[in-house]
């Protein structure tokens, strides 16, 4: 199981060719409160890169975009009634889909922990 | 509420004590201006439970005088109200020494080109004069339109080198009383002077939150330290314009160049109640045509209050439909913490402004069902 993120601070989860994604914990921080979550539907297929969920704060909307190329095998519901559980636990149980990968090797330009940690401290 | 800007931006004598507590800066207005401190829903809730103080330096605060100067009494005032009464809809003849009146800058075709509080002064001496409070971001422009059409007769006084700061919410009059004592007896829309350090400021009852609470206008040598030993209250806490922006849309209170702008009517903007009886009778302001037709007839589309039905906010732009055809538009839009819920204002056509009428928000492509609802969405707790 390896933990990947983006520049535009989502994380991937892989295992076998299974990722869970999510936005990482210094995306939520600088979201703020966060109020509503738009999640896509089991069935859709994500192009890496491309906008597939929506995050909520009091102010503004922003785009979360797909780390990586997939199917969505589930999407996380509890996200509709409890969306502030992004602030709490972003990268844990408030993940936002799990996908079926469809090209491990779009993971080789993606970060690991130690890179991000010191992409995020140069921001 | 951010906008990016190549001039370099302005800050208010406040800004390095934003810095010292935490506030993280954005532009807006032309200034640095905070746009949260801990974080916008723990900002707001605290300014509807305790007292949040706000800067408002970047505001427009200025001073309207005769060319012949102050004093003379009543005479004094109904001569410089006449003078701003060419401008505005709203009768500041008769505004009563020490009150303030919420008014619109009007252009020739009745559109709105900005909202302000104009104020009386207190005592016979001052008469001949007025307090004015502008929005930063049209203070350029209106004290332009003032200076053009009162030259040789009145004198512009600009006021925005001072701290004009609020303290809101239903702990900021013990708060203020310590500072200001007699503050408390003011009621809405009242203000009085005050000497700090031998340095004049003017204390009003009025906001921008729905909440009770008061605005001061202060030089900045004596406001410093005032706002530092205010902060050692444990009342009362910095917000930013992040939780401005949600206390005031959910107390349905409009914000200038979305909610209001040169092609809206007063009409259109549910502002009818600025114009008293007696300017509707003379109809002597700039677009009176219009505005007159629109008060008997109703006004083509009208300011409503939206509260979408699900959980996704509807932002500014969003468009508004009934049965797929358009009928208005979204000019804020976000979510209410205290309400706990979406919420929004926009322009609907008239047919569908009535409180309940079912409305679709197009948000990113999807129709969301809202419905139209009675402004504000949270009872504005003023000091009557």
């Amino acid at each position: 199981m390896t933990t990947y993120y983006t520049k535009d601070h989502e994380w991937v989860r892989v295992e076998g060719d299974t990722g869970t994604v999510g936005i990482t914990t210094y995306a939520a921080g600088q979201l703020g409160d966060v109020v509503y979550v738009e999640l896509p539907e089991a069935g859709a297929s994500l192009a890496k890169g491309d906008g597939f969920a929506v995050v909520e704060s009091v102010k503004a909307a922003s785009d979360v975009y797909a780390p990586i190329s997939g199917a969505v095998l589930e999407s996380n519901t509890g996200l509709a009634d409890a969306p502030e559980k992004v602030s709490e636990a972003a990268e844990t149980d408030a993940w936002f889909v799990r996908i079926k990968i469809a090209d491990t090797s779009e993971l080789d330009g993606l970060m690991d922990l130690a890179a991000y940690t010191a992409y995020c401290e140069g921001l | 509420m951010s906008e990016a800007s190549t001039e370099q931006l302005k800050r208010t004598p406040l800004y390095e004590s934003h810095v010292k507590m935490g506030g993280k800066l954005v532009a807006f207005a032309g200034y640095e201006m905070p746009v949260q401190f801990e974080g916008v829903m723990a900002e707001h809730i605290w300014t509807r439970t305790q007292a949040g103080l706000f800067d408002v330096s970047h505001m427009g605060p200025c001073f309207l005088t005769l060319e012949a100067g102050i004093g003379g009494g009543d005479d004094a005032h109904a001569e410089i109200s006449a003078l701003i009464e060419t401008l505005v809809p709203s009768d500041i003849t008769s505004l009563k020494p020490g009150q303030a009146r919420l008014t619109v800058l009007l252009n020739d075709d009745g559109g709105i080109l900005d909202d302000l509080i104009i104020t009386r002064p207190l005592g016979d001496a001052a008469q001949g004069t007025l307090y004015i409070v502008v929005n930063g971001a049209m203070k350029e422009q209106d004290w332009a339109i003032f200076e053009k059409a009162l030259a040789g007769k009145a004198i512009l006084t600009r006021a925005d080198d001072r701290i004009l700061f609020a303290l809101q919410g239903p702990k900021a009059v013990d708060v203020m009383a310590d500072f200001f004592p007699g503050c408390e007896a003011l009621t809405f829309m009242q203000h009085m002077p005050f000497e700090v350090n031998g340095q004049r400021c003017i204390v009003s009852r009025c906001g921008y939150t729905g909440e009770d609470g008061f605005e001061v206008l202060i030089p900045a040598e004596a406001g410093l330290p005032l706002i530092e030993e205010m902060y050692t209250d444990e009342r009362v806490k910095p917000i930013g314009l992040g939780a401005r922006d949600s206390l005031r849309l959910e107390a349905g209170l409009c914000l200038y160049g979305h909610d209001l702008n040169p092609e809206i009517s007063p009409i259109e903007a549910d502002l009818a109640w600025v114009i008293q009886k007696r300017r509707r009778e003379a109809g002597n302001f700039p677009g009176a045509d219009r505005i007159l037709r629109e008060l008997k007839d109703g006004p083509a589309k009208k300011r409503v209050g939206i509260r979408p039905l699900e959980r996704a906010p509807a932002r500014e732009g969003a468009e508004i439909q009934v049965n797929g055809e358009t009928i208005g538009v979204v000019t804020s839009g976000g979510f209410g913490p205290t309400y706990d819920a979406p919420v929004a204002m926009g322009y609907v056509t008239a047919a569908h402004a009535a409180p309940g009428t079912k409305i679709d928000l197009i948000v990113r492509g999807k129709a969301r069902p809202a419905e139209v609802a009675a402004l504000p969405f949270v009872p504005q707790n003023y000091k009557r």
